[in-house]
């Protein structure tokens, strides 16, 4: 039996060596995809382009405009003098912010009043627009204090000292500066082996069954069971060896850092390639053309990539759709990532996540490996 | 080129997809689910954060200002937690995304020294999100503190003195709730129309080869250019009525505006269509292979549209050699005129540099696509 096991996975190597293109999937495409993301994928509000029309010209006007280019959340892009110029940039999304200070602003200042800051906002990508905004209230709430402060302080400076105020300390764990690719970089590892895995199992069994000669292995003395491992056990060394380069290659050029410990991630890593070798087999068994496995393939990769939460928090998401997220093997897999390789978390945090997975691949297993046998007989 | 066999070669293109029901599925439902998946599923507006509590003063003063959070629509205070490894972890394992600790001697700094501070600990993780409760929380807590300077103020008779000198005004254009789901849907349907061309164009095609059928085809009588046009006719025709669903469902469903025109919408689409049938065809007439065409074909349609274009990410929040890139990726432009087009409601006229972009993409991508099978057939 392991004779036969051991011949059929050289088989499945010789294949792989063979096949040009099955060679460059598995390389340069996870490789390419974790410098993409690396790069690209960012939520980050850095350096908001914004123009400004100041109508007062006075002191205070153009202090409370420079705190703006003084965080370095903000580059003023252009200085305008009338209306029509701001209507049209913002209206040909040129900018994405404009700030607005009236005629009048030092003097309703001077009289005690309140004295107005006009920000027109492109709604178009809210999550920019709305960390934006965030910045501009911190800004505006400091200029107010500060000019509050200011202003009792002339008038009667013991009581000014006793004022209440709050501070909110911020304290971001794991990832002090918030950086994106701390955040993307271990999701992408998971990813990536979804797809490739999935697409790989399904592919190379649906091939076979299009050009016939999966017919030709099933004349052979091989079993069902003997078939299936063979098939499977070259892509779970091949999705592990891919593994191990996408995490290498992410963590040495991005310096992301990994906190926790190997052997979580591994077992977490050996969960979730099972797994998807389980839906690669499932999809092989409803497919008789790799045309069909590739739309079935997608059918599944897609909508388990998207509901992961690898970009998009699943504490979003409709109450329903958070709960199509419980049966998303990529969803327990990433927390293992972000959770080994950020938050050092162990095992003790982790069981839920991982005895989720385990649950999950037994059955996508069991009934994967079911249907294949009835498939084949 | 001669009208009739090519009408011919779309006729037979298009009684194979009828004939595969998997086909139709795949026409149909796939930019469904897509859509769906994408319209419910990404999402970036952060509510209903979990936050755990830990108030070590447990006075009235930190019991209102809690009150605050609770009050917030962004914020689902979960519970109160008495120890500060409790608050931990919570956080290690996701079950708070935020952790509030009011100090004990919260109200005590503030009655001696003015000034006094809560504490946010934040799931770091996700940065995004992140940086959004940061946002939220720092507006609860300085909300909390206005007020209370005002009653402050009254105390010490000092009303004249209570006024904020500053007031920000907000004027929000074309997205004017800041929903994420009209940042997001407009571009989905540049995702769809990705990967349905990617999908049927390199797939039918690679396949012929696979099969054996295309060595038939090149005997009969069709050129290299009618073949193209036949076979990708059908896909831009099925492409054509994708978007259309598309655009239907995310007026209809999640209820995006729609105030750009129709003709922009059709005519940007069938642009982009052209360029991305034309790299499925190229593709697959270079591969010969389903596998890889197939994974080519997600590599340099479905990624580029994805990560480079804007859809989602930024591109001026991008390194500056990624941005250069940018322009070079041919969605880019289809996202911004869709976005354009469903948000402030552009027309032709508007999107100018959008159309001229992508019409030199669809006739070099034509030309390339012709040449890159004839010289196969030699």
């Amino acid at each position: 039996m392991y004779d036969r096991i051991w011949r059929m996975i050289i088989k499945e190597f010789l294949q792989l060596r063979r096949d040009k293109h099955a060679r460059f999937i598995l390389v340069v495409p996870p490789i390419l995809q974790m410098l993409i993301y690396g790069y690209a994928a960012t939520f980050e509000v850095n350096r908001v382009e914004i123009a400004v029309i100041d109508f007062d010209h006075s002191q205070e006007s153009r202090d409370l405009l420079s705190r703006f280019t003084f965080t370095g959340r903000f580059e003023v892009a252009k200085i305008l003098s009338n209306e029509d110029e701001l209507k049209s940039l913002i209206g040909r999304s040129d900018i994405p912010m404009a700030l607005k200070i009236e005629p009048g602003f030092a003097e309703l200042l001077l009289k005690g009043q309140t004295a107005h800051l006009q920000v027109i906002v492109d709604g178009t990508n809210s999550n920019t627009a709305l960390i934006a905004v965030g910045y501009v209230n911190q800004i505006a709430n400091q200029f107010a204090q500060d000019y509050a402060l200011n202003r009792l302080n002339q008038v009667m400076p013991a009581m000014a000292v006793s004022v209440p105020q709050i501070d909110l300390e911020q304290r971001p764990w794991y990832n002090p500066d918030l950086n994106s690719q701390w955040f993307f970089v271990p999701g992408v590892i998971g990813s990536i082996t979804l797809i490739l895995v999935v697409n790989l199992t399904a592919f190379a069994i649906v091939r076979e069954r299009e050009i016939g000669t999966l017919e030709q292995v099933m004349v052979t003395p091989i079993r069902p069971f003997e078939l299936i491992l063979g098939k499977t056990i070259p892509f779970f060394i091949v999705g592990l060896a891919d593994v191990v380069l996408v995490a290498v290659v992410g963590t040495l050029w991005f310096q992301v850092p990994f906190r926790g410990n190997l052997l979580v991630l591994l077992l977490g890593v050996v969960l979730f390639l099972l797994s998807t070798l389980g839906v690669g087999l499932l999809i092989s068994t409803l497919s008789s053309t790799q045309q069909q496995a590739f739309a079935s393939g997608f059918f599944f990769v897609n909508p388990a990539f998207i509901l992961s939460g690898f970009a998009f928090p699943i504490t979003s998401m409709p109450k329903a759709m958070q709960m199509i997220t419980y049966l998303d093997p990529l969803r327990y897999f990433l927390i293992i990532l972000r959770g080994t390789f950020l938050k050092g978390v162990g095992f003790d945090v982790l069981w839920p996540q991982m005895l989720a997975l385990a649950i999950l691949t037994s059955v996508l297993l069991l009934v994967s490996v079911a249907r294949f046998r009835k498939s084949i007989d | 080129m001669n009208l009739r066999r090519t009408a011919a070669m779309s006729r037979k293109e298009f009684i194979q997809i009828l004939r595969d029901p998997r086909s139709l599925v795949i026409a149909v439902f796939l930019p469904l689910i897509q859509i769906l998946m994408l319209g419910y599923g990404a999402r970036l507006d952060a509510n209903h954060i979990p936050v755990y509590v830990f108030d070590q003063e447990g006075s009235q003063d930190s019991q209102a200002l809690l009150k605050a959070f609770q009050a917030s629509p962004y914020f689902d205070v979960v519970t109160t937690v008495n120890n500060y490894r409790a608050l931990v972890r919570a956080i290690d394992s996701d079950q708070a995304k935020l952790g509030i600790v009011i100090p004990w001697n919260f109200s005590q700094r503030l009655d001696d020294a003015g000034r006094t501070s809560v504490q946010a600990l934040l799931d770091g993780t996700d940065d995004n999100s992140a940086q959004l409760a940061e946002g939220y929380a720092q507006a609860v807590v300085q909300t909390y503190a206005g007020n209370m300077q005002l009653d402050w103020f009254a105390r010490y008779g000092l009303a004249q003195q209570a006024a904020s000198p500053l007031s920000v005004d907000y004027r929000t254009w074309f997205n004017e709730d800041l929903e994420s789901k009209n940042f997001i849907i407009p571009g989905t349907v540049a995702l769809v129309m990705a990967l349905m061309g990617a999908l049927l164009s390199s797939l039918t095609i690679a396949r012929e080869w696979e099969r054996g059928t295309m060595e038939q085809l090149i005997a009969t009588p069709v050129t290299a250019m009618e073949i193209m046009v036949g076979k990708l006719g059908p896909y831009l025709v099925i492409g054509l009525a994708d978007a259309a669903l598309c655009a239907m469902f995310s007026v209809g469903w999640f209820g995006v505006p729609f105030r750009g025109g129709l003709g922009a919408f059709f005519i940007t689409t069938t642009l982009f269509l052209i360029v991305i049938l034309g790299i499925g065809y190229m593709i697959s007439v270079a591969t010969r292979n389903q596998l890889g065409a197939s994974q080519y074909a997600l590599l340099v349609t479905m990624l580029p549209t994805a990560m480079l274009s804007g859809f989602a990410f930024p591109i001026d929040q991008m390194p500056a050699p990624i941005r250069a890139i940018t322009y070079v990726v041919y969605s880019r432009y289809y996202v911004s005129a869709l976005k354009r087009i469903f948000l402030s409601s552009a027309g032709l006229g508007d999107l100018v540099p959008e159309i001229v972009a992508m019409s030199i993409y669809a006739v070099v991508i034509g030309v390339f696509a012709t040449r890159a099978f004839r010289k196969s057939l030699q």
